[in-house]
């Protein structure tokens, strides 16, 4: 999978909270939800957001709380996938259950500027900016959470581990 | 013979069925509980509702469901989702439901009836459920498809912690709690410091603390951003579990020669009580007493981190006698129907009112921006939830400053952040 589009670039521990705010935590539709991506933190993100954009992003990503839909609403913003110098556990598992990718790269973030054209491939991790050129490798997966992927997401592997109880 | 292990990697291996495990490992545990509230379980149903060959859950007497963050509710879209919870709760038969009026916030209920104990695996919807490290479980916070997920078959994935133990030294100050060591803790390692990490809460001065306050300090073990907190398991915290019900659990102690990721030692002589101003709880630069030019318009008393009887005593010690500042609303919200009722037995209540606060009904309400008590433009709250993000209580322009409930109580008679000592001291001239 191929992820290209425009970066918007953010600090250090953007939280669950401005991620999509609590006041908005009554819905659950992705769409609805979406619409409220990120406006605490950034009021216009939702109207200069383009489907198949990537948020790029300092340490801790997705600090605070299990809300998993903030990894949802990115995703009914038309967020891509997010590339941050590390991200907060319970965000992180979010990400690998409901199939937001997620990079975690240093130095691409550092390479990165807001607003630069970024192309990113999900398999072998490789982060191009189309802009200046550049590359990078975000870390692997552990295996996995690769194999988890592959998959279909957390409920295919647990209906694997249902059948296996019953064949046993 | 197995590795040396910490009390964390103690607990997973036995869930795992191995002789030991080690930082780094991904493994399956088997769970002994999992919980919900009416956020995280709605949207978890509807993620179970699409596993092929889940019709029911794996077993409905180690399943927690709790309204608690928007309830009684608040609008109608909240109503849909307790009610989706509710409907879930009567069409699996499941045994522990806590219905609004029997229950109250998930982290306060779920000790006080028995359900967690010493050497258990625990998971909640709720970033929070690290509290239950308090009695030596293994406790962590997940999103709704993990809840999904376990509710099918009661195992969960995880990657095995690095354990960070601390050890708190000296002596307790009059009026430092367990949520000015937590507040103190995050001030050293920082937010993202204890990230993927177990935290291991140890030292004489740990040994001291109720369980009502090793609740506090590990419920906001993850706002370190670790996975759990936990505190090793003495006479307190068997007096604890005979004290509410909880039979049939294993006690782990961490090995002597288990190996840590770190190892820090805090001089508890010197914390004095604590106050993170905005926007993060790592942000504990100055003492209560040092904030005075900050005026408040609002406190909060109560939650999953301070919602317990201890913490409604440290209050109502301050408020007794005195009013609430004519600039201020207190807001003091018991955590459970259990810890509100005991607050009418000893007439905590009775001071609450008298002083000019207002005493809700147990909920999450505030804390999470949701209802009762939610700031506007430019207000500032003084509080004893455990976040201060940017918007968290409200309005994206208004401030949360963390503390416990002594500072809390002071700064709502003060009007502005004030120590418990100072206050005391102000009234003395």
């Amino acid at each position: 999978m191929i992820l290209s589009g425009t970066a918007h670039k953010y600090g250090k521990n953007v939280d669950t909270d401005v991620i999509i705010p609590g006041r908005y935590c009554n819905l659950i539709d992705p769409v609805e939800l979406g619409k409220h991506a990120l406006e605490d933190l950034d009021a216009n993100f939702v109207k200069k957001v383009k489907p198949g954009d990537l948020i790029v992003a300092d340490t801790n990503f997705g600090c605070g709380s299990s809300r998993e839909v903030a990894a949802v609403a990115l995703k009914g913003a038309g967020v891509a996938g997010v590339v941050a110098k590390s991200f907060a556990r319970i965000f992180y598992r979010n990400c690998i259950n409901t199939g937001l990718p997620i990079f975690e790269c240093p130095e691409g973030v550092d390479g990165i500027s807001d607003g630069d054209s970024i192309k990113v491939d999900a398999a072998n991790g490789v982060i191009k900016n189309e802009t200046t050129g550049k590359e990078f490798k975000a870390t692997q997966l552990p295996p996995f959470m690769q194999d988890l992927i592959q998959m279909g997401g957390l409920l295919r592997y647990a209906e694997k581990r249902i059948a296996e109880k019953q064949g046993r | 013979m197995p590795r040396p292990m910490t009390m964390t990697e103690k607990i997973l291996a036995a869930h795992a069925g191995k002789a030991d495990v080690a930082p780094g490992d991904i493994i399956s545990i088997e769970l002994d509980l999992v919980m919900a509230n009416e956020l995280s379980a709605a949207v978890a149903i509807n993620e179970f509702r699409k596993i092929k060959g889940a019709t029911t859950v794996w077993d409905r007497d180690r399943i927690a469901l709790v309204p608690s963050h928007f309830t009684p509710n608040k609008d109608i879209a909240t109503a849909s989702l307790s009610k989706l919870m509710r409907d879930f709760s009567n069409e699996q038969h499941i045994t522990h439901y806590f219905e609004v009026g029997r229950g109250g916030i998930e982290h306060v209920v779920l000790p006080e009836n028995g359900m967690v104990g010493p050497g258990e695996t625990i998971i909640g919807g709720d970033s929070h459920t690290t509290t239950y490290g308090g009695v030596g479980a293994f406790a962590t916070g997940v999103g709704s498809t993990d809840i999904a997920a376990a509710f099918a078959t009661g195992e969960m994935w995880v990657r095995v912690p690095p354990t960070i133990k601390f050890v708190y030294e000296g002596t307790l100050r009059p009026y430092v709690s367990g949520k000015d060591l937590i507040l103190r803790t995050i001030g050293i390692i920082g937010v993202d410091g204890g990230t993927y990490c177990a935290l291991e809460f140890t030292g004489p001065v740990v040994r001291q603390l109720p369980i009502s306050a090793r609740f506090t300090m590990a419920n906001m073990s993850i706002e370190a951003g670790a996975k759990n907190g936990i505190f090793p398991v003495d006479a307190t915290t068997e007096a604890y579990c005979a004290a509410v019900g909880k039979k049939n659990y294993t006690i782990y102690h961490a090995d002597p020669d288990a190996a840590y990721q770190q190892v820090i030692t805090v001089d508890c002589s010197a914390i004095e009580p604590q106050v993170a101003v905005p926007f993060l709880p790592e942000n504990t630069h100055k003492n209560a007493s040092q904030l005075s030019d900050i005026t408040v318009d609002q406190a909060v008393i109560g939650t999953c981190t301070n919602g317990r009887i201890e913490d409604m005593r440290q209050a109502a010690e301050i408020l007794k006698g005195r009013k609430v500042h004519p600039s201020v609303r207190a807001i003091v919200i018991p955590g459970s129907q259990k810890v509100y009722m005991q607050c009418i037995k000893e007439g905590l209540t009775e001071i609450f009112v008298e002083a000019g606060c207002v005493v809700s009904t147990p909920t999450c309400g505030p804390c999470v921006g949701g209802h009762m008590g939610v700031l506007s433009d430019g207000e500032r709250c003084i509080s004893t939830t455990n976040r201060n993000f940017r918007g968290r209580m409200g309005h994206v322009k208004s401030e949360v400053y963390l503390a416990g409930p002594y500072v809390a109580a002071a700064s709502a008679v003060a009007g502005h952040i004030c120590g418990p000592e100072q206050l005391l001291a102000e009234a003395a001239v």
